[in-house]
């Protein structure tokens, strides 16, 4: 076991290696259009002494290696600079913000789970049936939706067009500012955060169900006389969710990474809508440093994911690599 | 969707009844034929290329064919939007105070803050949408078709770096990866699909290397190169024709992708850039005018949503057109 988590670990390096290369490239004065003083400076007027300090600052008067050295070393120290705007190193800034994204991530999750997986067993156990039609087309549809467009009309029909019979009870843009957010606020950010991942559960789990259905073992059980019941739930479902929670783990991984468009249209006060703000007032080290953070947390997570994995099955810790 | 799979030998073996294909043939009055190998008579059609046989299938899925019907459409509305389009898109419609109008007869889809046709908009819109998707495709499958065809092919050291470099793009969330590339590269039309398209090639590339490394292992492959075919020649001719629809699938879907992404770049402000009216710019606009105006919101939207449906759509009725199976 041990082993299998030291090889998985292994693995991430070069991938870390690579993906803080990439986003340093994008540093390089030169190389991308682009200066990196004046993405430091901002709007700030760029005065030759100024220009002088940041280089120093920054160690972008040193050559391009020992400048990758000091950004690695920065971001091992969680060292990611600090913002333009506010007086607070980028750091402290999206710590703040991960626990909101953390929660939202896990109640969409939690959606994903109960409305995809019930989705797809009924559409494929009522196969070609009225009910497998609707949830078809609806992934299709649901797939097709941009997330940000299905969380503004939720916001007009449950904020605006019912208000009066919820009470305003879900319109967060106006009363969720700051404080930490109600358990009510959650609900339409989940479902709308949830709304494509659902889609692909539903999708997964009703060809999985159907491929499980078709095995020998299934016409065994049910020639045994056991209720369809029995034989869905225990003996199909059981094998047909494998690679159904294999995309639940990956998902987890990239909604824990926030979610700028679910977060900026709900006001949802998560790393996504930080990101998004600091693109909106040009702060480019929150941006930067925030999607380095957002890379290690997506990388952290899928690596706990695939430890999970490797307990619960144990083929996977003798199969190799994780491939 | 297996009910009607596709034959590679060309005989229509499992289909004995109804109009077999575009010529008009009809074999109806034929016995009902059985597993047989295929006789002489079937190779008299000379129209019943692979192609065919999809383009036959695809034919008969009535949700491909409206996704088709509409992508058509709106291409053709597009492209002649500037012979017909009743109103200015950048201006506002009139001088007398016209801002935020409901619906009406004269702007069918209402107008917006400083009084501009939403209507004429949203067709203006579909141009850049169906643009950057296209464009920002193109570019994804250039990179992916060149680095997938040679990963696959020759495998190795080329491979293992293509792949680990292809991993690395995964390990980037999305649409932050987009936005970081075009906080550098600077918001802008032209940007915008060029960010897309780089982002979007290594999914390419692994679709075509898994397909290419199934193909490779065919006999007529090791005949070819038997006979002393170049490598260019075996992948051109043999290989490619036959890994190539999995391509054809994806980037198709690709498309739609596309345009979700670029409409959610536009709207966080990274996209393209007023006045050039854009489907997600024009909904970034109608977030702070959802209960005045609702209409804003409404229908670039809508359109959105079709337009990308029907790329979904589409590509859904390729793979089973083609027959081909994707790991979701």
């Amino acid at each position: 076991m041990l082993k299998y988590v030291f090889r998985r670990i292994l693995q991430m390096i070069p991938v870390f290696l690579g993906v803080t290369l990439i986003l340093f490239a994008l540093r390089i004065p030169g190389l991308l259009p682009g200066d990196p003083v004046q993405l430091i400076v901002g709007e700030r007027e760029l005065t030759p002494a100024l220009r002088a300090q940041i280089e120093e600052e920054h160690h972008l008067n040193e050559s391009v290696p020992v400048q990758y050295g000091y950004y690695i070393s920065g971001i091992l120290q969680g060292d990611l600079g600090r913002s333009l705007q506010k007086n607070r190193t980028v750091t402290d800034i999206l710590l703040d913000k991960f626990p909101n994204t953390a929660r939202l991530a896990v109640s969409a999750i939690l959606v994903e789970i109960v409305i995809g997986l019930m989705a797809g067993i009924i559409s494929a156990v009522k196969q070609y049936s009225f009910w497998d039609v609707v949830v078809t087309l609806s992934t299709s549809i649901l797939v097709s939706v941009p997330v940000f467009w299905l969380g503004m009309l939720l916001q007009m029909f449950f904020g605006i067009k019912i208000k009066q019979w919820t009470g305003g009870a879900f319109s967060l843009p106006m009363s969720g500012m700051g404080s930490p957010p109600d358990l009510v606020h959650l609900i339409l950010p989940s479902i709308t955060l949830a709304s494509v991942s659902t889609a692909y559960v539903a999708r997964i789990m009703r060809s999985q169900m159907l491929e499980a259905m078709g095995q020998d073992y299934i016409r065994t059980a049910m020639a045994k006389g056991l209720s369809q019941r029995v034989v869905v739930f225990k003996h199909a479902l059981k094998n047909a969710l494998i690679p159904v929670v294999t995309f639940i783990g990956i998902d987890l991984g990239a909604l824990m990474g926030g979610a700028i468009l679910t977060e900026s249209v709900f006001s949802w006060p998560g790393v996504g809508r930080e990101i998004y703000l600091a693109v909106m007032q040009r702060d480019w080290p929150v941006v930067m440093g925030g999607v380095v953070v957002v890379v290690l947390i997506v990388m952290f997570v899928n690596l706990l994911v695939d430890i999970s994995y490797a307990v619960l099955d144990p083929r996977i810790r003798y199969g190799g690599t994780a491939e | 969707m297996s009910a009607d799979r596709h034959h590679p030998d060309g005989g229509d073996l499992h289909t004995p009844q109804g109009p077999l294909d575009a010529g008009g043939h009809e074999l109806q009055d034929q016995p009902p034929r059985t597993l047989v190998p295929a006789v002489p008579e079937v190779s008299a059609h000379p129209s019943r290329t692979l192609w065919g046989d999809a383009w036959m299938r695809l034919r008969k899925n009535k949700l491909a064919i409206a996704g088709l019907t509409w992508i058509t459409f709106i291409i053709i509305v597009t492209v002649s939007a500037d012979l017909w389009v009743p109103q200015n898109f950048a201006e506002p419609t009139s001088t007398e105070f016209a801002s935020m109008q409901a619906p009406s007869a004269d702007h069918p889809f209402g107008t917006d803050r400083i009084g501009r046709d939403v209507f004429s908009r949203v067709i203006y819109g579909a141009r850049v949408s169906l643009a950057v998707g296209i464009l920002a495709v193109s570019i994804s499958l250039v990179i992916g078709l060149a680095l997938g065809s040679l990963s696959g092919y020759y495998g190795g050291l080329l491979d293992a770096f293509v792949m680990r470099t292809a991993d690395i793009f995964f390990a980037f969330p999305y649409t932050l990866f987009a936005i970081a590339l075009l906080a550098v590269l600077g918001p802008s039309y032209r940007n915008v699909f060029i960010a897309i398209g780089i982002l979007g090639w290594p999914s390419i590339a692994r679709v075509l290397r898994s397909s290419i490394l199934s193909v490779k292992e065919n006999e007529y492959v090791d005949a070819a190169r038997a006979m002393g075919a170049s490598d260019l020649r075996i992948m051109l001719r043999h290989i490619m024709p036959n890994a190539i629809a999995p391509i054809i699938v994806y980037g198709t879907m690709s498309i739609g992708g596309a345009i979700i992404t670029e409409a959610a770049l536009s709207y966080l402000g990274m996209g393209v850039q007023p006045p050039t009216p854009s489907w997600g710019g024009m909904l970034s606009e109608a977030k702070a005018l959802m209960i005045p105006a609702p209409w804003l919101t409404v229908w670039p939207g809508f359109a959105i949503l079709t337009t990308v449906l029907s790329f979904v759509l589409m590509g859904d009725g390729l793979r089973d057109a083609l027959d081909v199976k994707m790991k979701d």
